[in-house]
C-alpha cells in the first residue's frame, strides 16, 4: 500500500536538503507551532500492562529532546511507539501529519529506530550498507554519496566491512543509514552507549549537525549531562507518564 | 519502490553477503556432502542405496536447508537489520520474497551438487540414473571404476523427458522448500531457541515436498522400474504446494515478524 501523502507543512528531509530549511531550528525551537510530533494523552499497552499511561507532549522540527528516566519508565516504549511498532490504545497521536492510530505502517518509512544495534548487515562494506538502505527508498548515488560524506564515512572507511568498525564508526555508518533513507524523524536509544570518549563527540556533533539541517531527533538516554547538553528540551519520562518538562 | 525491485535488491544483498562471507561454500555445501557420504556409509548395502537414493538426496538437501535458513536469518538478526527492515517500512512481502529469492538460487546450487555427489558417492546407483544421463553416451571413470551413462532405464523412455522432469521437479521442489523455510525462518528470527525451534517447524511442513520430490525423482531416474510419465503428477503437487506457500508467506510473513 502506499503511503499518503504528507501534509505540505511536512518538513522536507534531511539529506541533501540543509539549504532548504527554514534556518538552524536547533537554536529556535517552536514545538507547539511547528510540531512534528503531537502526543494527546496517549496510552500504550504492553501485554496487559500500560506501559504509556496519558502522554501529552509536543516536539517541533529540528529539535532534540532528551528523554530521561529510570529503567522501564517507558522511553523505549514511547520511541517504538513513534516509531509506529506499536499501537496507540488511545488518546491521539500524530508524527510528520501521520496519524498513529490508523497509519502507524505509514508512518515507518519517514523515521528512523536507531536501538542498541545498528541495523547494518556485518560482511557488507560502509558503502554497499548505505547503498542499500538508500536503494529502499530509491535515493540516488548523490544522495547516497552525501549521507557518507555527512556521516564522515566516506573516505577511508567506504569500502572497509562493517564487521571491521569500531563501535563509534558503526553508529556513524547507521546514522549515515538514516539520512540515505531520509528519515527526518530519528528515534535514538542510548545512542553513547559502547562508544568511547572520541566515538560519543563525533555522535554529538553528527546529531547537531543532522538537526541543523532539519532533522528532528529524540535521545533516550541515561547519559545525562552528555546528551543533556547536546539538547534543546528534556522530558522526563516516570511510570509511564510525561511527569515534567524542563529547558535545558 | 514496488515489492518486486525491493525484493530483487533484497535478494542481491543477501547473494552478496553469502558470496563474501563464503558460509555456503565453505560450510554448507562440505555438510552436504559428508551427509551424502555419511548415507552410504550406514545403508552399506548397494541395493539399499539403489533403491533409496532419491529420497536421500532430498533428506540431505533438507537437512542443508535448515542451515541455509539460519544463515539467512542470522545475517538479518546479528546486527538487528531484520528489525530495521521492519521499522523502516520496507514491505514484509518484499522481505518474504527477496529472502526466498536468494535461498532458492543457493538451494539450487545445492541440489545439483547433491545429484552429482549422489553419481559419484554411489557408485552403482546411478545404473538407475541412466536414463538421465544418457546424454552424454560416454562411460565415465570415477576412482577406477567404469560408470556406465549411456543406454537407457526402461525401455521407450525418453532421456530428454527424463532430464526435463527431474529439472522441473528440482525448480518446484526449490521453491517450496524456499518459501515455507524464508516463512519459518522470519518466525523462528523473533525467538529465542530459534536453532530449535526452525527444525521443529520446517520439518513437518517441507514433507509434502520431499515425499512428492522423492517420488518424482524416482520416475526419473527409474528407480524400481519407475516410468517417467509417472512423476508428473509430484511434479504438479510440488508446483501447487510452491505457488501456495510462495503466496501465503508473502502475505503471512508481515503480521509474523510484526507481531
Amino acid at each position: 500500500m502506499d503511503a499518503p501523502q504528507p501534509p505540505s507543512s511536512m518538513p522536507l528531509p534531511p539529506t541533501g536538503r540543509a539549504n532548504d530549511a527554514d534556518g538552524p531550528a536547533h537554536s529556535s525551537p517552536d514545538p507547539v507551532s511547528n510540531a512534528v510530533l503531537d502526543f494527546d494523552d496517549v496510552v500504550a499497552i504492553l501485554g496487559q500492562f500500560p506501559a504509556l499511561a496519558g502522554v501529552t507532549f509536543q516536539v517541533g522540527r529540528g529539535e532534540i529532546v532528551l528523554l530521561k528516566g529510570p529503567n522501564g519508565a517507558g522511553k523505549t516504549t514511547l520511541l517504538r511507539l513513534c516509531a509506529g511498532l506499536l499501537p496507540v490504545e488511545r488518546g491521539t497521536a500524530t508524527i510528520l501529519g501521520f496519524d498513529l492510530a490508523t497509519q502507524r505502517r505509514e508512518v515507518r518509512s519517514h523515521v528512523g529506530l536507531l536501538g542498541h544495534q545498528n541495523g547494518l548487515y556485518l560482511d557488507m562494506t560502509v558503502r554497499e550498507n548505505v547503498q542499500f538502505w538508500g536503494r529502499t527508498v530509491k535515493a540516488s548515488d548523490v544522495e547516497i554519496d552525501q549521507a557518507m560524506v555527512r556521516m564522515g564515512v566516506a573516505d577511508r572507511l567506504a569500502e572497509v566491512p562493517v564487521r571491521k568498525l569500531s563501535a563509534g564508526q558503526k553508529r556513524r555508518t547507521a546514522l549515515a543509514c538514516l539520512v540515505a533513507r531520509r528519515a527526518q524523524v530519528w528515534l535514538l536509544d542510548e545512542p553513547h552507549a559502547g562508544l568511547d570518549a572520541v566515538g560519543r563527540d563525533e555522535l554529538d556533533a553528527t546529531l547537531v549537525e543532522a538537526s541543523q539541517a532539519g532533522a528532528t531527533i529524540i535521545v533516550a538516554s541515561h547519559e545525562l549531562e552528555r546528551a543533556g547538553s547536546l539538547a534543546t528540551r528534556t522530558v522526563e519520562v516516570i511510570g509511564g507518564q510525561v511527569h515534567e518538562v524542563l529547558d535545558s | 519502490m514496488n515489492t518486486w525491485a525491493l525484493a530483487r535488491l533484497i535478494a542481491a544483498k543477501d547473494l552478496r553477503v553469502e558470496r563474501r562471507s563464503k558460509i555456503v561454500t565453505n560450510q554448507v555445501l562440505p555438510f552436504a556432502g559428508i551427509t551424502m557420504i555419511s548415507f552410504a556409509f550406514v545403508l552399506d548395502k548397494q541395493s539399499v542405496i539403489d533403491t533409496v537414493a532419491p529420497g536421500l538426496i532430498w533428506l540431505a538437501t533438507m537437512f542443508s536447508l535448515l542451515i541455509l535458513v539460519q544463515r539467512s536469518f542470522g545475517i538479518e538478526t546479528d546486527d538487528g537489520a531484520l528489525d530495521a527492515m521492519r521499522v523502516a517500512g520496507v514491505d514484509a512481502g518484499a522481505i518474504f520474497l527477496g529472502k526466498a529469492m536468494a535461498l532458492a538460487v543457493q538451494l539450487f546450487v545445492l541440489e545439483a551438487m547433491l545429484f552429482a555427489a549422489a553419481v559419484i558417492f554411489y557408485g552403482e546407483s546411478i545404473q538407475s540414473g541412466r536414463s538421465v544421463l544418457a546424454f552424454f553416451n560416454e562411460p565415465m571413470d570415477v576412482n577406477g571404476v567404469e560408470v556406465a551413462l549411456t543406454g537407457v532405464t526402461s525401455p521407450g523412455q525418453s532421456p530428454i523427458l527424463a532430464t526435463v522432469l527431474l529439472v522441473t521437479t528440482m525448480i518446484s521442489a526449490t521453491c517450496g522448500l524456499a518459501a515455507v523455510g524464508t516463512l519459518y525462518g522470519g518466525l523462528a528470527a523473533g525467538f529465542k531457541g530459534s536453532e530449535t525451534l526452525l527444525p521443529l517447524l520446517t520439518i513437518p511442513a517441507v514433507a509434502p515436498v520431499l515425499i512428492g520430490a522423492t517420488k518424482a525423482v524416482e520416475s526419473a531416474v527409474g528407480t524400481s522400474g519407475a516410468a517417467v510419465s509417472e512423476g508428473w503428477q509430484w511434479v504438479s503437487l510440488l508446483a501447487v504446494f510452491a505457488v501456495a506457500a510462495g503466496v501465503g508467506g508473502a502475505l503471512a510473513f508481515g503480521p509474523l515478524i510484526d507481531d
